[in-house]
């Protein structure tokens, strides 16, 4: 699945590295950055974990 | 369990409400909300939406593709007026009952209000949007309570070309929350930009031109915001049998009766990472909080898990972002580990006892700030943390 961003809702939590750290990073401003557009099953969990504690709900998950 | 009813359609809810179906629930999963709207956030009600800079329509917790894909029974525009334990019913202000076998309670809280009338508030999209068609270049504006709410909406005002005055009862605002000199440094930021602060004031009245204070006095004001504290939103659970007490009471697995979660800013819970009970009005801790009813609620008995997050809240006044984990109330000690706080960019540590009990910082790099939470996480001693972290401070 595809995971989509919307940086400038990013309210610089950091609670989609915690949940998932190799998929999201933060810049110096804490702003969230994405490593991986495409992740794979085995990262699903840890993904749609982040999707849920985003607390500006600028995540999502999208299918191909 | 086939019938989960949710209470409260905002943050914890949808979480709730999410979770469960994440977690291979496929039952009747009924969500309840007394606002009209599809769940929205509240955060940006007094930072980007007071501001002008978004639209309401910005505000959706989901597209509506999203929450459609929930399968959800939603029931918005209608208040839960009841609570029936013993026949697993809520009841619901247009008359229809709601049979359960597993009840989520999200109701949140509401601001508290002050005697007197014609004052704002700012909880709702209406509020907000009723609070910014009035804050135009010149009026003045008067804000009851200096706490995190009050200081964003008086940053917002202030930019808008507001007079904007803080009335707060204590003699450095914030000082319960996160401590006198971080208090004092965040109080700063107001009165550098000529925003006018008084302290050590008790407004006693919403008057018809402006407010009263305990002495007698008037304070004149075009607009009045309110922003003093609030309340959980528990009156619909009164001869429930479930204990209310500053929120509806439960134990360290969001359990409150048998099949009964509560989750959100309702909840006073027992968090054994800090070995206290505590409400926490945090953005995030409300959908982690969500996810940890619904899935205590749906996990075999020996599979659930306490909640014990690590609360972490945001805050953005004026260009500071303000960041704090832990549990800063009730300290006995803060240090600046990291920057100055004359430069208003730094990272203070709290501790309680022996321990690092919270983390808060201003302007600092997200690295800065997670290692602080970690300490947090696992309890580290605050010796340990606060000599290896700052060296500087014994050379
Ligand atoms: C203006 C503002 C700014 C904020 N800024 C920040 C911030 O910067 N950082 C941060 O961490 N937190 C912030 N917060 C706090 C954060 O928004 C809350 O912690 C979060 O909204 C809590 O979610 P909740 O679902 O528990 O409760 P709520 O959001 O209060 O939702 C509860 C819902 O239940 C409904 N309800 C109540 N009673 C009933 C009933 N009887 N029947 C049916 N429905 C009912 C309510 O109307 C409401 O829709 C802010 C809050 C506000 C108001």
């Amino acid at each position: 699945m595809k995971v989509e961003l919307e940086a400038d809702k990013c309210v610089a939590s950091g609670q989609c590295v915690l949940a998932a750290m190799d998929v999201f990073d933060q810049d110096d401003d804490g702003i969230a950055i994405l490593l991986e557009e495409q992740v794979g099953d085995d990262r699903l969990d840890d993904v749609k974990e982040a999707v849920a504690v985003c607390p500006a709900a600028a995540i999502r998950l999208v299918e191909q | 369990m086939r019938r989960i009813v949710v209470v409260g359609a905002s943050a914890a809810g949808l979480s709730a409400a999410e979770t469960l179906r994440r977690e291979g629930y496929d039952g009747t999963l009924t969500l309840v909300g007394d606002e009209p709207l599809a769940p929205y956030d509240r955060p940006p009600l007094s930072k980007q939406i007071l501001a002008a800079e978004w639209e309401p329509e910005r505000l959706a917790l989901r597209t509506p593709d999203a929450l459609a894909a929930l399968g959800l029974d939603l029931r918005l525009g209608v208040a839960a007026t009841a609570l029936e334990p013993a026949d697993r019913t809520v009841e619901l202000a247009d008359g229809s009952a709601l049979p359960y076998d597993g009840l989520v309670i999200a109701t949140g809280v509401r601001p508290r209000r002050l005697p007197g009338e014609g004052a704002h508030v700012l909880r709702t999209v209406d509020d907000a949007l009723t609070l910014r068609e009035r804050l135009t270049p010149g009026r003045r504006l008067v804000v009851v309570g200096a706490g995190f709410l009050g200081a964003e909406a008086a940053a917002v005002a202030w930019r808008l070309g507001c007079e904007v005055t803080l009335l707060e009862p204590a003699p450095v605002p914030l000082t319960h929350a996160v401590g006198m000199e971080v208090g004092r440094v965040l109080t700063n930021a107001h009165l550098e930009r000529g925003v006018k602060l008084r302290c050590g004031v008790t407004v006693t009245e919403v008057t018809e031109d402006g407010v009263r204070l305990a002495d007698g006095a008037q304070i004149e004001a075009d607009e009045v915001l309110v922003a003093v504290g609030s309340l959980p939103n528990t009156e619909w659970l009164a001869g429930s049998g479930l204990t209310v007490g500053d929120g509806v009471v439960c134990d360290e697995y969001c359990e409150a009766a048998p099949n009964v979660y509560a989750a959100g800013d309702v909840v006073r819970w027992y968090n054994p990472l800090f070995g206290t009970s505590m409400r926490i009005e945090h953005r995030t801790t409300a959908a982690e909080q969500g996810m940890a009813a619904a899935r205590n609620l749906f996990a075999a008995p020996q599979a659930r898990k306490p909640f014990a997050p690590v609360p972490y809240f945001w805050s953005d006044q004026y260009d500071m972002k303000i960041q704090a984990y832990g549990y800063l109330r009730g300290h006995d000690e803060v240090a600046v580990v990291e920057g100055d706080l004359a430069d208003s960019r730094f990272v203070a540590a709290y501790r309680a006892g022996d321990r690092v009990t919270g983390a808060l910082a201003v302007g600092m790099p997200p690295k800065a700030i997670r290692q602080w939470r970690q300490a947090i996480a696992t309890g580290a001693a605050w010796h340990d943390s606060v000599r290896t972290t700052v060296p500087a401070v014994e050379s």
